[in-house]
């Protein structure tokens, strides 16, 4: 076993998740401490074209496994195509983002491997060999922490935003090893036929760095106008509290809770949204949380990083034009 | 078709939780345990399966635990499964490494002999907030695996799937044969109340008690994964209120977002 780190890059169609940039940041630290060096494993088909920009985030080595087999996500052809790759590079852990594929892959991949896992980690650490995760526990309400023990391979994912990214360095190269790769017929046996966008042009709250979410003050669908602008401005994501979707102002697919969708985006604009616990648990990991609420005793004010005592019919509009204004420049 | 339906008790998640002042764990006492609500929506599904299909012959709800997370069989049963099996054995029933509990558990879906068509989990568990069982399950039973399922149409010759699988703003569609591990998302079935004559009824049902020596656990495997200490979720920095009339709010707010947060 070595001391490197390997990162696994999500990508679909050649898109690569922002979050496995943010691991290789997080491997290169780790793997510092103990001389070895972060290093990467792209699945796919033609994606012989991400390794430059892999390489420039950090990675020392990246694991090429392309193939027609590979062109969409399949739990156990991935699962085989990253343990050939873990197998040639032999490195001490395995890094994935925290996604639907993350998560899938991940649970397989380790119990191939016979790995210790942690699932959705926000702080990750070395102690002497072992690995100590921080993850949440019990629908997010408490954080606990696990040791992945050093005498074995060690598998975790980490959650999207937990690490901010290095720089990346133009020009900065990497080993790029090619992983011959024939599936067995075992590994072929689901195919995936489509792959539809559910959500009609608008991005997803899981997938988007900034969402804006409206709560029961939204007082209607139409009024949710506002916050739709506020969100095209960003480039974000529309979110509702369960309160929301309840009074059908959004569909339940907008609904960010324990109950709904769990989101960790860089910003989280939340407009009259009290904060009710299953709501906070579903957003509380976002790094930065601004909180417009007339009621300064609102419990959303607790985990919010900025806030607004402000009627949010008046101010978000204006929020919109200032955002216009300083993203014009 | 046989259906098994993985049954885990965890606790309620709309009760109150109480962690220990040393961080060793929960307080126990008037814990309230239920079936998991993700694994819920998996017995659901198996139950509503027999009712719409004619060709569903047994669904078996199979739980590791402690004793006490035989109250989770029995609501599955009640709910309408036909069999239970309790991997219960003090020295592995609370593992909290849940690739090691998929082992343990395929070990006893492996004692089964007539075998299983369909294996159903929740997408997570509440506790462990987590998803591991189901993956890692298909993974030691050599079978194919999709997670997060919120649709799903079974063929009526009982031999091949096509499932509907979340991701990120999109929808998989996976198709496949049979025997296959699905994990259920929310969403695709509204999990029924067992009624109190079936929750009676379901005392006489048959459950199977394993314990570690009959499935034959490898010694070699033993948890790679050790629980350190539960803590309250790390605190967020106080809320720096914007004051000012609402136009002078909205300018420092995007000063302060993109000078201070630098997330603009």
């Amino acid at each position: 076993m070595t001391n490197n780190i390997l990162v696994f890059i999500e990508q679909r169609n050649g898109k690569v998740l922002p979050a496995s940039f943010q691991l290789l940041y997080l491997a290169g630290q780790l793997a510092a401490k103990t001389g070895g060096q972060a290093q990467a494993c792209v699945v796919g088909h033609n994606v012989g074209g991400l390794t430059a920009t892999i390489a420039s985030y950090g990675a020392k080595a990246v694991y090429v496994v392309d193939g027609a087999d590979f062109a969409l996500y399949r739990a156990s052809a991935y699962a085989a195509a990253l343990c050939a790759a873990i197998d040639k590079a032999d490195p001490k852990a395995v890094l994935v983002p925290t996604s639907f594929m993350g998560r899938d892959l991940a649970a397989r991949v380790a119990a191939r491997k016979r790995a210790g896992l942690a699932v959705d980690c926000t702080d990750l650490t070395l102690q002497g060999a072992d690995l100590i995760a921080t993850k949440p526990m019990y629908a997010a309400k408490f954080s606990a922490r696990f040791k992945l023990r050093g005498d074995r391979f060690q598998v975790a994912t980490v959650r999207s935003n937990a690490y901010s990214a290095a720089a990346p360095q133009a020009g900065a190269t990497a080993e790029v090893i090619s992983v011959p790769m024939t599936l067995n017929d075992a590994d072929k046996r689901l195919t995936v036929k489509d792959v539809a966008g559910t959500t009609s042009g608008v991005k997803d709250v899981t997938e988007a760095d900034i969402v804006v979410s409206g709560g029961r003050s939204m007082k209607s669908a139409d009024n949710f106008k506002i916050i739709y602008d506020l969100a095209k401005v960003l480039d974000g994501a529309v979110g509702a509290s369960r309160a929301a979707c309840d009074a059908g102002y959004q569909p339940h697919s907008r609904q960010v809770g324990l109950t709904g969708k769990v989101v960790t985006p860089k910003l989280y604009i939340a407009c009259g949204i009290d904060g009710a616990i299953q709501h906070l648990a579903g957003m509380r990991g976002s790094k930065v949380i601004v909180a417009i609420n007339t009621k300064k005793e609102a419990p959303i004010y607790k985990v919010a990083t900025y806030g607004c005592v402000a009627d949010l019919f008046t101010l978000v509009p204006l929020l919109t034009e200032e955002f216009k204004k300083a993203l014009a420049h | 078709m046989r259906i098994l339906v993985i049954a885990k008790q965890v606790p309620d998640s709309n009760a109150a939780i109480k962690v220990l002042p040393n961080g060793s764990g929960i307080d126990q006492a008037g814990l309230k345990l239920v079936l998991d609500p993700f694994d819920e929506f998996g017995v659901e599904l198996a139950v509503q399966l027999r009712e719409k299909r004619g060709d569903v012959s047994e669904i078996v709800a199979m739980t590791l635990g402690p004793e006490k997370a035989g109250e989770a069989l029995r609501v599955a049963l009640a709910m309408g499964a036909d069999a239970g099996a309790h991997i219960n054995d003090p020295s592995i029933a609370e593992t909290k490494d849940e690739v090691f509990a998929a082992y343990v558990l395929s070990q006893a879906v492996k004692k089964d002999a007539k075998g299983f068509d369909l294996i159903l989990a929740g997408k997570h568990n509440i506790d462990l907030d987590a998803g591991a069982v189901g993956p890692a399950l298909a993974e030691f039973l050599n079978l194919p695996h999709v997670g997060a399922v919120q649709g799903l149409d079974i063929a009526a010759d009982g031999k091949t799937f096509v499932a509907r699988r979340r991701i990120e703003g999109a929808e998989e569609v996976v198709e496949g044969s049979l025997p296959v591990v699905l994990t259920i998302e929310k969403g695709l079935v509204e999990a029924r109340y067992p009624s109190l004559p079936n929750l009676m009824k379901a005392k006489k049902k048959p459950v199977a008690v394993f314990s570690k020596s009959d499935l034959e656990i490898d010694g070699s495997f033993e948890s790679a994964v050790e629980f350190v200490n539960i803590m309250e979720p790390p605190p967020r920095p106080t809320c720096k209120f914007i004051e000012g009339e609402p136009p002078q709010m909205a300018k420092e707010l995007v000063r302060l977002l993109r000078e201070e947060a630098k997330v603009i």
